[in-house]
């Protein structure tokens, strides 16, 4: 108490004045304090389980058992000569690929149909979030329905057509394709709302100076708006890759019946977040591996980021710099 | 000025870890109290449970019983179970644990009470033997599981869809049809030349099974590992002549690959889109659930091609990070015992495991009326007795999904039936090696 009352009556400021001891020491340390919630948090839920992780993956690790022997680095080799797994890891990339190009393509157009004076601009704007606050769950289960061989929508719409049935479950590509609409169904709209604000933040001016000069709005949209919203469009990429490398639900719900966690009886769309899900759990419950498989895909995110970060380097920093883009 | 306001941040932040650290000590701490007693129990499936919770907390006003799982299958269910085990804490207070799964968690027996510690010895004559055994560890110094029911087999058919092929819709007469398994696909394959828009049967995997264990039950008395805990998925004739059965049934067109558990499978159900399916006991209730109340009546249930069988069936155990151990022992015994079997059978089918309830009037003589009044009680309980158990190895559930996953790649023509096999073969290898 004391302290308080010196400290508060120099209303004339008298800054070299020593404020006290007490007051010096919360100056130093009560920001880490600030933060500190932050990091118990992640010390707690980050990079304890990370560690933990590590050290599962050096041993034989059966999840129910109670012995768990040090194997070094035995489950990282057979990981590594182990088929399936690379198997996953394609699965993983193809339906990342197939998912996050027509997703940013969709959401770019979708931002620049949003950015005209449309009649009730805000309700639009809010309209293509909605698929983004439902459940990831209901959505798999219902695009699982849709997909169906035999009594799927999308197998009866082709039909009417008078095409030919798709194995969706069975066929791998097409598992890709379904799976990749669930996604880009739920995270297109969102992708278009962070494009939207950064074009609202591209000034007006360079817009009426290309129409003097000339340009139509296709050519306006080409040489003026996506230029300006490389970095953004980055940012949407990096977003993008985390989400499409840990992809687990929508596979997963995709499939019912017997071992879904298979993603299709030849693995047609079994993601890496799957196959260590079947590792470290049902059926083979073998935690060791699992945390192996956890590990090389934490080092394939690290990597795919790190090549992320570089493009970001070259592309921000060589073109115009534009203070005005939002992120 | 700015000294002040800061300090007090500071201390709201101190204070926001501090509670934050402390939440985060100590997760829900329901001690044992005074107060009724909240048992959960978790089940898979069917097991016709509610009239007998009912009944317990009516004689037991203390308890109160929850139950979480009916209608999920085994694949979503042992999962949990396995990491509610492992987490050591999040699991009931009585779990179900089915055949397949058994034998992996009696290697860890350390995550079960002891039912030997608690009386349970006195009840050995109330089990079928080999389904007592197969609840004691390989030493027989623990029980971990008290025996629910057994899957003696029989084959569930449609009458209408039979009708509307000209087959004979009775039950003996559709007995007659298939002695044997060869029988039961020219049978399929005259109902095929009927085009009825349905087709003979649901999924070859189920098949399979079905002709596996009674194959292994009928021979050696193990499938996919021999007793000496060996894996002979290669070696044993039996599951090569389940396979090569499975592929004529394929190669004839009878299958719907309607994938076992699947939600088409279940819609099959609901749309009437198959004749037949392999059925033990406990898949009357199943059968039941998802074909509905519209198709009451129009199910019968004849023998099954081959010779008897038993699929599946299982145990209820009490895990050791139960808080109410004593009275979960309690339920288990109740609902294990030849009333809990009788009312269990009666609800939704499942067979029992005690001989005393195999014999009373009420299974003897018990009809179903969802499949037309189906003596269930004579048609699965006779020869239950005589069931031989097929021995199930430590990785049974791993090797038995590779081993069904290459069957159902030839049903849905990714593989030939060679390819299918070699597929099979080194697959559950390699699952057996995990």
């Amino acid at each position: 108490m004391t302290v308080q009352l010196e400290a508060r009556p120099p209303v004339v400021p008298a800054p070299q004045r020593s404020p006290g001891r007490l007051s010096r020491l919360d100056t130093r340390f009560s920001p880490y304090l600030y933060i500190a919630p932050f990091f118990l948090i992640f010390g707690i839920f980050g990079a304890y389980p990370l560690a933990y992780t590590f050290w599962v993956s050096l041993h034989d690790w059966d999840l129910l058992g109670t012995d768990h022997p040090f194997v070094g680095a035995e489950n990282y080799t057979r990981l590594l000569a182990d088929v399936d797994f690379w198997h996953a890891l394609v699965n993983t990339l193809g339906i990342f690929v197939i998912s996050t190009v027509p997703q940013l393509l969709a959401a770019l157009w979708l931002a620049n149909l949003l950015n005209r004076g449309l009649r009730a601009r805000t309700g639009w704007r809010m309209a293509v979030l909605v698929p983004n606050v439902t459940s990831t769950a209901a959505v798999a289960i219902v695009f699982g329905v849709l997909f169906g061989r035999e009594f799927g929508m999308i197998n009866w719409l082709l039909d009417l057509v008078g095409m030919d049935a798709i194995e969706w479950k069975s066929n791998r590509l097409a598992s890709w394709v379904a799976i990749s609409a669930m996604v880009d169904w739920r995270w297109t709209g969102y992708n278009a709302l962070i494009l939207l604000a950064a074009m609202q933040a591209i000034p007006r001016d360079l817009y009426e100076a290309a129409a003097i000069d000339g340009a139509n709005r296709a050519r306006q949209f080409w040489s003026v708006t996506v230029p300006l919203l490389k970095p953004t469009i980055i940012f949407c990429t990096i977003i993008a890759t985390i989400g499409g490398l840990q992809l687990f639900t929508e596979p997963r719900m995709f499939h019912s019946g017997t071992n879904p966690i298979r993603g299709g009886t030849l693995r047609e769309s079994q993601t890496l977040t799957m196959y260590m899900f079947e590792n470290a759990f049902a059926p083979h419950y073998n935690f060791g591996y699992g945390s192996a498989v956890a590990w090389l895909l934490f080092a394939l995110i690290a990597i795919v980021a790190a090549v992320n970060v570089l493009i970001l380097r070259r592309l921000g920093g060589g073109d115009r710099p534009q203070k005005g883009t939002a992120r | 000025m700015a000294v002040f306001p800061r300090r007090r941040l500071a201390a709201v932040a101190l204070a926001a870890t501090t509670a934050l650290l402390v939440t985060a000590g100590c997760g829900g701490g329901d001690e044992p109290g005074d107060g009724p007693v909240t048992l959960t129990v978790d089940v898979f499936g069917q097991f016709g449970y509610e009239q007998l919770y009912q009944e317990y907390m009516t004689a037991n006003p203390g308890v109160k019983i929850v139950e979480r799982g009916t209608g999920t299958n085994l694949d979503e269910y042992s999962p949990k179970l396995t990491q509610w085990l492992a987490a050591g804490r999040g699991a009931g207070d009585v779990v179900a644990i089915e055949e397949g799964l058994l034998v992996e968690y009696k290697a860890n027996p350390a995550n079960f009470v002891n039912l030997l510690d608690h009386g349970a010895a006195d009840l050995k004559g109330n089990f079928l033997e080999w389904k007592w055994n197969a609840g004691l560890t390989a030493d027989g110094k623990q029980l971990i599981g008290l025996g629910t029911d057994v899957g003696g087999i029989a084959m569930c058919y449609r009458k209408d869809l039979f009708s509307k092929a000209g087959l004979p819709t009775e039950r003996d007469e559709v007995s007659k049809l298939w002695p044997t398994w060869p029988d039961y696909i020219a049978t399929g394959e005259k109902f095929v030349a009927a085009k009825t828009g349905a087709s003979f049967l649901d999924a070859a995997t189920n098949t399979f099974n079905t002709i596996l264990l009674q194959t292994a039950g009928n021979s050696s008395g193990y499938s996919y590992y021999d007793t000496s805990e060996k894996l002979v998925v290669d070696s044993n004739p039996a599951v090569r002549q389940a396979y090569d059965t499975t592929m004529d049934i394929i190669d004839s067109g009878l299958s719907g690959k309607y994938g076992s558990w699947s939600e088409e499978w279940v819609s099959a159900f609901k749309q009437s889109k198959f004749a037949t399916i392999a059925c033990p006991a406990w898949m009357t209730g199943v059968i039941e659930a998802n074909a509905g109340t519209g198709a009451q009546g129009k199910w019968d249930i004849a023998r099954v091609p081959g010779n008897g069988g038993n699929w599946g069936g299982s145990h209820l155990a009490v895990p050791k990070q139960s808080k109410h151990q004593a009275e979960a022992i309690k339920l288990a015994k109740f609902l294990t015992s030849a009333k809990g079997q009788i009312g269990a059978f009666k609800a939704k089918g499942p067979l029992p495991s005690s001989p005393q309830a195999l014999d009373d009037p009420a299974i003897t003589g018990a009809t179903n009326a969802y499949f037309s009044g189906a003596p269930v009680g004579s048609i699965f309980g006779t020869g239950a007795k005589s069931l031989k158990p097929v021995y199930m190895g430590p990785k049974n559930q791993a090797v038995r999904t590779e081993v069904e996953n290459a069957v159902r790649t030839v049903e849905l023509g990714q593989r030939s039936p060679a390819q299918g096999w070699t597929d099979a073969v080194t697959n559950a290898k390699k699952a057996a090696a995990k």
